[in-house]
């Protein structure tokens, strides 16, 4: 600590800079989203807030093109459930590669980590004709069902487990005649908490911020997730900009909320796969 | 990217009691249970990320329509028809052009920036929240922002070009002022997360190697780059990979860049389509062709391993000269 550099003023002066850059835009969407539609027409471009927000809100979720409540609750219900299902797949995985003897267990890993550079995303055209055969076109267990675990988080839970859960404590809950079932329920998965909380919030943003295989997949405008109400709101014939950037904040509000509560852990997640990857 | 490969399981304790059922049971549990566990992942990845992958190159060599039903077997026809196709090379042309003119400042701004968050600061974590909320937030939402940020008539950025005597430009409408627009947004997301990853990487050199390079009289920079970027090399090398299989796929970006009825060609004149974008275009509504489409998904599959491994063998190059004598990589972050 003591023997790090020390921050000079220009050090200051560009990190202020730099927050400036990243904050900016985000602000200006919460700016045009409290105005009224010719706020856009202005120059120069507006910066503070209006009062219009509320009817705003009112107007989006009275827009029938956008389904923007519909969205909402989509995209809640398949983050939510994606998210559930890859920290429990995950560590449960991460548990047998970390704390388990097996046969194959170190190739079968490295498969796993091969697997998270294999763009998945250029087979969305069998998967496509996939969904029409089970018959899930335009409905929510097909968006759900491809993301249910992830090789990140298989890894990512390997890392953790390895280093948190001590092997004395594994030892001692067989002596006492545990399963490996209930040794994972009751002494890793507590252990994991943390780890599975990083891998959690990471795993819920992506999922709400998902575009391209819902877009792909979801073609009936009356079942979107978010991300497909912003599309419709952006592309519909008359643009209300001060609508559509109501729409924008509102689904980024979520992940905004998420990222102020637990922005440290968040950081220290990214931060920490970084040095063990 | 030194894998941790050695946490070492926990060696079978030999069942004590003598019941046999129950220890049968239990070294059966031992045995197979593991399986059972990352049964999921594999079970998953084989229906819903290998299998589709994979199959693509099938139906790639088929004219292949929505229904399915009148399929027949083309062989490289689509490859062929593609590699003649103007629009593809059009995509082709535009995805690395955007990939290189995104990619190449965002890793330095991304090393200077960590650089700056390495040293001795008030308000640390404040500082690392603040170039990371980019990132998370929605990326509809920020191509949507941008797009009007952009935008020719009312736009801030032309009206803070105009303030200084610049002519607007036509963000939407010119091929190369399209892709740094694209560009500017996919930095603006990503920068401040590659900044924290060499962050770590940073926090992870041992000190005293600097002390050594001081003494030796090398100043700030020369230790920047003699001690701090050959020391980062795996992590350099880490992003770049994935910087590439990301940037190459660009979709949702560019897709929202753009409004309107035809808003997946990237522009009327294809300004910024990526290939992405045209795999979309041609294997979804309204065209369903699936045959065309996956082709043009094999071939932008072997377009990332390429640039891939072009990537890694620069960066390999780069610096291979200053290699200070240690890899260890102890401590933890901060």
């Amino acid at each position: 600590m003591s023997r790090l550099w020390r921050a000079s003023p220009l050090t200051y002066g560009a990190l202020i800079a730099a927050t400036i850059l990243s904050i900016f835009p985000i602000y200006w969407m919460f700016v045009v989203a409290s105005r009224s539609s010719d706020a856009m027409g202005q120059l120069p471009p507006p910066v503070t807030p209006g009062g219009n927000l509320g009817a705003n809100i009112a107007r989006l979720f009275a827009n029938t093109d956008a389904y923007f409540l519909t969205g909402l609750i989509n995209s809640a219900i398949v983050a939510t459930t994606v998210t559930i299902s890859v920290v429990f797949f995950s560590s449960l995985a991460g548990f047998a590669f970390a704390k388990l003897r097996f046969r194959g267990s170190n190739a079968l890993l490295m498969v796993i980590i091969a697997t998270m550079m294999v763009p998945t995303q250029l087979g969305i055209i069998p998967l496509y004709m996939l969904m029409t055969k089970l018959n899930l076109n335009d409905r929510l267990p097909a968006v759900i069902m491809p993301a249910l675990v992830t090789g990140f988080g298989v890894f990512m839970m390997r890392q953790y487990a390895g280093q948190a859960v001590s092997n004395e404590l594994i030892e001692a809950a067989r002596v006492d005649g545990c399963g490996t079932a209930r040794i994972y329920w009751n002494v890793v998965l507590p252990a994991l908490r943390p780890a599975a909380a990083v891998l959690g919030l990471l795993t819920f943003m992506t999922t709400w911020n998902d575009f391209l295989w819902p877009y792909a997949v979801l073609n009936d405008p009356e079942n979107p997730t978010v991300q497909l109400s912003l599309r419709a709101l952006s592309d519909g014939y008359y643009q209300d900009m001060s609508q559509v950037f109501t729409g924008t904040a509102i689904a980024t509000l979520p992940l905004l909320l998420v990222f102020v509560l637990f922005g440290r852990q968040i950081i220290g997640g990214i931060m920490e796969g970084a040095v063990k990857a | 990217m030194a894998l941790q490969l050695d946490a070492r399981p926990p060696a079978t304790p030999a069942p004590r009691t003598p019941r046999p059922s129950w220890a049968r049971l239990s070294r059966i549990d031992a045995k197979y249970s593991p399986y059972l566990y990352i049964a999921p992942f594999f079970l998953v990845f084989a229906v819903f990320g290998a299998w589709p992958l994979a199959y693509t190159l099938w139906v790639s060599l088929h004219d292949w329509d929505l229904l399915g039903s009148n399929r027949t077997f083309v062989g490289a026809d689509n490859y062929t028809r593609l590699l003649a196709d103007a629009d593809f090379w059009h995509s082709v042309v535009n995805t690395l052009g955007i990939f290189v003119i995104s990619t190449v400042p965002q890793l330095l701004a991304a090393l200077w920036l960590a650089n700056l968050l390495n040293r001795q600061l008030r308000l640390r974590t404040g500082w690392r929240m603040a170039v990371l909320v980019p990132n998370v937030t929605s990326t509809a939402a920020v191509a949507i922002v941008f797009g009007v940020l952009f935008g020719r008539e009312f736009g801030m950025i032309n009206w803070l070009l105009d303030l200084v005597g610049v002519d607007a430009i036509g963000w939407k409408s010119n091929r190369f002022a399209s892709w740094v627009a694209i560009s500017t947004m996919v930095d603006w997301r990503w920068t401040g997360y590659n900044a924290l990853i060499f962050l770590a990487a940073m926090q992870a050199i041992p000190r005293d190697l600097y002390e050594a390079a001081a003494i030796d009289g090398a100043n700030r920079a020369r230790q920047f780059w003699s001690v701090t970027v050959p020391l980062l090399k795996p992590t350099i090398i880490f992003c770049v990979i994935i910087s590439t299989i990301g940037g190459l796929q660009l979709f949702t970006e560019p897709r929202l860049f753009h409004s309107g009825t035809n808003a997946i060609r990237g522009g009327p004149m294809r300004e910024s389509q990526t290939l992405t974008m045209y795999m979309f275009e041609n294997a979804f509504a309204p065209y369903y062709n699936f045959g065309y489409g996956s082709a043009v998904a094999w071939l932008l599959f072997a377009l990332i391993a390429i640039v891939a491994a072009i990537n890694v063998l620069i960066i390999r190059r780069l610096g291979a000269g200053a290699r200070p004598d240690t890899g260890g990589r102890k401590g933890g972050s901060r």
